[in-house]
């Protein structure tokens, strides 16, 4: 049956996407903690990317401009951690607000993040300490 | 007072829709009767009530009526008029409103239109849209109320989100996305029409073709003019981020590109019907599921929205259509028949089948990477993200993939392809071969970069043949000269013609993606006034901070001079050369917001764009800190966007009967 035999052809290319796109997939899910998870992971891979988000702590910014050298605590309350980034602070970046950091824990225990993501929301609203994520 | 108007006029909307469903599915079986006759003023008074709630809206907005929630939610007194009217499209419940105002508009449009040619087609076909009308307004008179009175109206509006308030093209990308959207609602409601009243003969498939590539159109404008937004505001010199916002308009326009190929194969050879229902269904369902992703809440983003209780509504309506939809493609299916089979690989159907595969993978791609974070978290409550380096590596292949067959399906003929054609892709290929050798002669080396953009001047070199034989024939025939000669090739055959064109909007497009992914440079610097630094063939020095107060907001310009470097400007030595050009990147402070938002300055050139950005200001003034991009080839992006629209509108055209 010609008819069959191009199902079966469209089955195992559609298969063979699929099987494709779900590896790729898995290799590039980033997960997201918040700073008590992230202590709670004893061993935490050096090499994997991840996502941290939590509430930069009033008081702990620092900038240095001509470095270009961004530090600041990410905390939920319970833990901190110490965040480092090479680069300005993003558009709406402000302590005491929600942020998301994307990188890497250095073996001091230092955030290294590579990018800075602003938790914003379309209806402006003052902050809340509901908003931390 | 308004406010009673806009929602009485919604509740009246909605009653009408009712009565309409109720006429049309009364009256169905009958001889043209009065149940039918009176259901058709149903879309008349649909547009009429949704109308005045759009204009009541539009005078509360305007009026700065602040004992409207939307009103007082994101407008304030400062807001210009322009952000004000356009505060209709700025947050959920306004933007409901205009898809429904849309939705209203294309039903009266279907009903005037086709009542007296299709006239036993049309009660099937507007009692589907109605009742996806229907699903709208309630959501108004519900949940999504618009109208929503505040008991205390608070001195002074919130205003509208500032990066909203940031551009003009905030004007006009949500609504060319909405006609885009909504304009799917029609293919789906004649492919529904041909599934409920039995008659399956390909008569309404013209219709949806012609829908289909309006539609698509517009959507296709609306992406492009939302790419162009994300670069003029965002600030990251970047067009395209995966978010899930733009994910969600990216997906029916897959799905719809695939359909417009595959119902040329129905509309040329007859095949692929079954498939073609189902594309239609498919594009539909994700216009509503984009909706939902962006309208809902269910994630975070910069798009996103804090509503949450239209969720469980959006998902129940989408379910119902789903089942629907489904439920009545299984009862036909046995009397949906293909007239053949497609004869031969090397074939213009064969290539668009193929292409079909193509874009639903990418299709499944982005829904796989924009739902696969949603379910792990509905799951095991776990929050991960999947970002652009997933689609990226996805999208690289696939998309070469595409561009080889777009070429090849356009060099093929309809059923099977003869020596002729085989020698025609012979040269095409030596062209692109040829061409991208002496480029990388000229310095082009990554082996990826090289593949692709021998893959993209072999799609576009086809595009170009197809137009200089149709020429060469035409001027053949008739003696014309050439220009006439295009002229009447393309009128003669607007969608043939404007599908090649649209082919070549997409390569000059994605000459640009690969150009500016592939060799952006990017610099971060301190500076005082005084200071340079260079980048890529650009001397940049800062001067001074201009601050000027708006009526809306108060901002802070770096005055920076731009002159083209020769390697030799030392920082703060030179005065800026006579040749410099003076730009000025922003910091825009707005009173909703404690936080700036920044508008970049960009010089743009066919060759690239300079990208400046004003991140921050030091020091009380006396530094400033600035991100210079350089963007190679990013004004060709937008080009092929314009001759992609531009060629959507030549094929759409009407053709002057004889």
């Amino acid at each position: 049956m010609k008819r069959t035999r191009l199902l079966l052809a469209a089955a195992i290319v559609g298969a063979a996407l699929i099987y494709l796109i779900i590896g790729g997939l898995r290799g590039s899910i980033v997960y997201y903690l918040t700073p008590s998870e992230l202590r709670a992971q004893s061993q935490a891979d050096p090499d994997r990317t991840i996502r941290l988000g939590g509430q930069v702590a009033p008081g702990s910014k620092q900038w240095n401009p001509s470095a270009l050298e961004l530090r600041f605590v990410l905390t939920d309350g319970k833990v901190s951690v110490p965040v480092h980034h090479r680069g300005a602070p993003p558009d709406l970046f402000t302590e005491g607000q929600g942020a998301i950091v994307e990188g890497t824990v250095g073996p001091d225990g230092v955030f290294e993040a590579r990018s800075i993501i602003v938790k914003h929301s379309e209806e402006y609203k003052p902050p809340t300490p509901a908003d931390q994520p | 007072m308004t406010a009673s108007i806009g929602s009485a006029s919604l509740l009246a909307a909605l009653l009408v829709t009712a009565y309409g469903i109720g006429a049309f599915v009364r009256g169905r079986r009958s001889e043209p009767s009065g149940w039918i006759r009176s259901g058709y003023a149903a879309p008349v008074g649909l547009f009429v009530l949704v109308s005045a709630s759009v204009a009541a809206l539009e005078v509360a907005l305007v009026r700065s009526d602040f004992s409207i929630r939307y009103v007082a939610s994101n407008t304030n007194l400062v807001t210009p008029l322009l952000f004000k009217v356009v505060g209709l499209w700025g947050a959920l419940e306004g933007s409901i409103l205009l898809w429904q105002w849309i939705l209203a508009l294309f039903t009266l449009i279907v009903a005037l239109r086709y009542r007296s040619r299709h006239p036993d087609a049309m009660p099937y076909v507007l009692s589907v849209l109605l009742a996806i009308s229907a699903f709208f307004l309630l959501l108004m008179v519900g949940p999504a109320d618009p109208f929503a009175r505040l008991a205390a109206p608070p001195q002074d509006g919130r205003g509208l989100n500032p990066l909203l308030q940031n551009h003009a093209l905030m004007a006009i990308h949500p609504p060319f996305l909405y006609l885009g959207y909504v304009g799917f609602s029609v293919p789906y409601a004649f492919a529904m029409g041909s599934l409920l009243s039995g008659r399956l003969r390909d008569e309404w498939m013209a219709i949806t073709q012609r829908w289909t590539l309006a539609a698509w159109t517009f959507l296709t404008a609306g992406l492009f003019l939302g790419a162009r937004w994300s670069y003029d505001v965002l600030g990251w010199g970047g067009y395209w981020g995966w978010d899930p916002v733009e994910n969600a308009a990216f997906m029916p326009w897959l799905v719809a590109t695939a359909l417009i190929h595959s119902t040329m194969v129905q509309a040329r050879r007859g095949l692929l019907r079954i498939w073609n229902l189902a594309l239609v269904i498919l594009t539909f369902l994700l216009t509503i599921f984009g909706t939902f992703l962006t309208r809902s809440g269910v994630i975070a983003s910069v798009h996103s929205f804090t509503q949450s209780l239209i969720g469980p509504l959006f998902l129940a309506f989408l379910a119902i259509v789903i089942l629907i939809s489904l439920a009545l493609l299984a009862i036909r299916l046995p009397h949906v028949r293909d007239d053949g089979r497609i004869e031969s690989l090397v074939s213009r159907e064969a290539m668009m089948v193929l292409n079909n595969v193509v874009l639903l993978a990418m299709w499944f791609t982005v829904f796989l990477g924009t739902v696969f974070p949603l379910a792990v978290e509905a799951i095991n409550g776990h929050k991960v993200s999947v970002g652009p380096p997933f689609f990226n590596r996805m999208f690289v292949p696939l998309g070469s993939l595409l561009l080889l067959l777009m070429g090849m399906g356009t060099i093929f003929r309809w059923g099977r392809s003869g020596p002729e054609e085989l020698r025609r892709l012979g040269t095409v290929a030596a062209v692109s071969a040829g061409s991208t050798a002496l480029l990388a002669f000229l310095g082009l080396r990554e082996p990826l970069i090289v593949i692709g953009t021998a893959i993209v001047i072999f799609m576009g070199t086809a595009q170009l043949v197809e137009y200089a034989r149709g020429v060469r024939a035409r001027r053949a025939a008739t003696g014309e000269d050439p220009i006439r000669a295009l002229a009447g090739l393309i009128s003669s055959n607007r969608q043939r013609y404007g599908g090649y064109l649209t082919h070549l909007g997409l390569a000059v497009a994605v000459v640009g993606i690969i150009a500016s992914m592939s060799y952006r440079t990017e610099v971060e610097r301190a500076l005082t006034a005084g200071e340079s630094f260079e980048i890529a063939g650009y001397a940049i020095r800062y001067e001074a901070l201009m601050p000027t107060v708006a009526v809306d907001r108060l901002v802070i310009a770096a005055r920076l001079a731009v002159s083209p470097s020769n390697g030799r400007a030392m920082a703060g030595t030179r005065a800026p050369a006579p040749s410099a050009v003076i730009v000025a990147p922003s910091l825009n402070f707005f009173p909703q917001d404690r936080t700036p938002v920044a508008t970049p300055a960009v010089r743009s050139s066919w060759r690239n764009d300079l990208y400046l950005v004003l991140i921050g200001i030091e020091d009380g003034g006396r530094q400033v800190v600035v991100r210079a991009i350089v963007n190679p080839l990013v004004s060709w992006i937008w080009a092929g966007g314009m001759i992609m629209v531009a060629a959507g509108i030549v094929a759409l055209w009407p053709t002057r009967r004889s």
